[in-house]
């Protein structure tokens, strides 16, 4: 499997993105935007950063750069697809998943460990997981409450399309351990396809066992199947 | 000129995006704040994006129309923003 760490300029995670998949025997390298997927392409991370200076909306320009027109047709033909923190902004603005990600209820960018509660184990971002399970990843973002519209929201909940909630360390999701704001403490969800999945946690940053933590392995063992 | 071109026409197309009610603006909640530290006196502050884009069309009606579609596939969000246009003649 090669994946695809697609980098636009402002890109900031993609070379943490290819070492944590390097580690778990991933091969994945980093593809310029404006060259477009090569052809191997069976994995594709879009990774974090401020694309574009989040200019207009973080992940607004980058979502519409031809590239990303390919990386929905590769999601739709159910290539791998991770967006993660601006990654996810991107995808969501391009419509790989529902809603939007903006600005935090506390109006300032968070740096810090959050807890996520696992809600399905059954996709391939899950499996190395228990529904239920409570992962420590970390968070660097200053736009990452999750909106989306109060009948969209029902549609996502009775889809089972919520891959990860924010919660205290005992897995139960509180507005005390939401730590932006986003509704229903939601941190990560699926796209119309279980291989298409977006986050703002960051799980290439709590895979290498010395930066700390290990819980985001499971995320991108996606890749390594 | 021959008969088929069309006249066009210096038009501004104003699109102001702003967020849809009920969506939390801490931005706005932040202004507001500083607002009141500097002593004054606020009910309530709303802030919204505006755009002005000066275009050429055919007549106003076409002006709106292509602005508009601007707002849909870039300038606002639908998940969170509603947006108006407002199109006037360019002297």
């Amino acid at each position: 499997m090669t994946v695809a760490v697609v980098q636009f300029g402002g890109s900031n995670c993609d070379r943490d993105a290819v070492r944590a998949l390097a580690h778990l025997g991933v091969d994945a390298e980093r593809v310029w935007h404006a060259d477009g997927l090569p052809e191997d392409t069976d994995g594709i991370v879009v990774p974090g950063g401020f694309s574009y200076g989040d200019y207009l909306r973080a992940g607004a320009m980058a979502a519409r750069q031809p590239i990303m027109a390919e990386v929905r047709a590769a999601a739709e033909s159910g290539t791998p697809v991770l967006g993660v923190c601006n990654g996810a902004q991107i995808g969501c603005e391009a419509g790989l998943t529902d809603g939007a990600f903006t600005t935090n209820r506390s109006a300032r960018f968070q740096c810090e460990h959050v807890h996520l509660r696992v809600e399905r184990a059954d996709t391939p971002w899950t499996a190395a997981y228990d529904e239920g399970d409570v992962i420590e990843v970390p968070i660097a973002h200053g736009e990452g409450r999750f909106e989306i519209r109060e009948d969209r929201l029902e549609t996502l909940e009775s889809e089972d399309r919520v891959l990860f909630r924010y919660c205290d360390a005992d897995g139960v999701v509180t507005d005390a351990a939401n730590p932006n704001g986003s509704t229903a403490n939601v941190a990560g969800v699926l796209g119309a396809r279980e291989t298409v999945a977006v986050m703002m946690p960051h799980p290439e940053r709590a895979t290498l066992p010395d930066v700390g933590g290990t819980d985001g392995q499971g995320v991108l063992r996606a890749f390594a199947e | 000129m021959n008969s088929q071109s069309r006249t066009m026409t210096g038009y501004t197309a104003t699109v102001t995006v702003r967020l849809k009610h009920g969506v939390l603006d801490p931005e706005a909640e932040t202004t507001q704040r500083a607002l009141e530290r500097l002593g004054f006196e606020l009910e309530d502050l709303r802030s919204a994006d505006r755009f002005e884009i000066d275009l050429e069309a055919a007549d106003a009606e076409e002006a709106d129309e292509r602005a508009g579609e601007m707002a849909d596939r870039l300038l606002a969000n639908p998940t969170i923003h509603d947006y108006e246009v407002a199109v006037e003649e360019r002297e």
